[in-house]
């Protein structure tokens, strides 16, 4: 199962621009790559990353084969209300993982 | 006098070998590989036929990379991100992995900064370039150039 790292401060004041980092393990297999017997190692990775405040977007992503195994995103929000974080990454073979983090607004 | 001889033929004994070693380090077997024209392709399956003009966008990215399998890079848009004037989206292609997208942010007011940071693979020596969305509908772009000693994606096991 893919575990997840998240850096969301704990505490922010209201109208600042916060900075969340998230790392996931993840092999990120590109499907160009053949094993040592030619034969094709067919593609896994993560598709697209969702995180969002209280239930509304505020970031998501497009991920492709070129971004490196264990998709680190760094990015920014406003503070605008104490409450949830959630984190979502979809992908190949049904790859599903979430994750949140609470925030106190003041 | 003698001594400056010896010392002549060495550099040029150097030099030979160093010669010998940058070109064989630069003979790579090629796989099909995204091409500037396929990148083209990709952008314009993005953007469409709009025009792209270069600025507001900073991409950082190391100008020289020992291990193509992880790069970081950081985007930057120049950008008041209210409700009026934002970024939609940051699109990252390159020219010579095997396929030219490489990420795509979407963003909005409330990200506050134009500012995202990832980790990305590159396979060879080429350029990276980053193009901005604005709210108006106006795009930017920057781009990077990238020396990679150890390439990614497509070495086999």
């Amino acid at each position: 199962m893919a575990s997840a790292l998240i850096n969301v401060p704990k505490k922010a004041k209201l109208g600042d621009v916060i900075e969340i980092k998230t790392l996931i393990s993840h092999i990120m297999e590109t499907g160009f790559r053949h094993s040592t017997t030619g034969v094709p190692i067919p593609r896994d990775i993560i598709t697209s990353f969702v995180c969002t405040y209280n239930n509304e977007e505020i970031f998501r992503a497009v991920l492709y084969p070129a971004i490196a195994a264990n998709p680190f995103f760094m990015f920014t929000t406003i503070a605008t209300e104490s409450g949830t974080i959630k984190f979502t990454w979809q992908g190949d073979n049904g790859f599903l993982a979430t994750a949140s983090a609470s925030i106190t607004v003041e | 006098m003698n001594r400056g001889r010896k010392t002549v033929t060495t550099r040029r004994q150097f030099l030979a070998v160093a010669g010998g070693v940058a070109s064989t380090a630069f003979v790579i077997v090629r796989h099909a590989s995204a091409t500037p024209a396929s990148m083209a392709s990709a952008i314009r399956q993005v953007i469409g036929e709009a025009v792209v003009q270069p600025g507001k966008v900073q991409l950082e990215v190391p100008p020289l990379v020992e291990n193509g399998n992880t790069v970081s890079l950081t985007v930057s848009v120049a950008s008041p991100m209210t409700a009026a004037d934002h970024v939609k989206s940051i699109h990252i292609f390159n020219e010579k992995n095997p396929q030219p997208n490489v990420v795509a942010f979407h963003l909005g007011p409330r990200a506050g900064r134009a500012q995202v940071s990832t980790r990305i693979r590159l396979a060879d020596t080429q350029t990276v370039i980053a193009i901005a969305r604005m709210s108006d509908g106006s795009l930017w772009s920057a781009k990077a150039d990238v020396i990679v000693t150890l390439a990614a994606c497509v070495e086999d096991l």
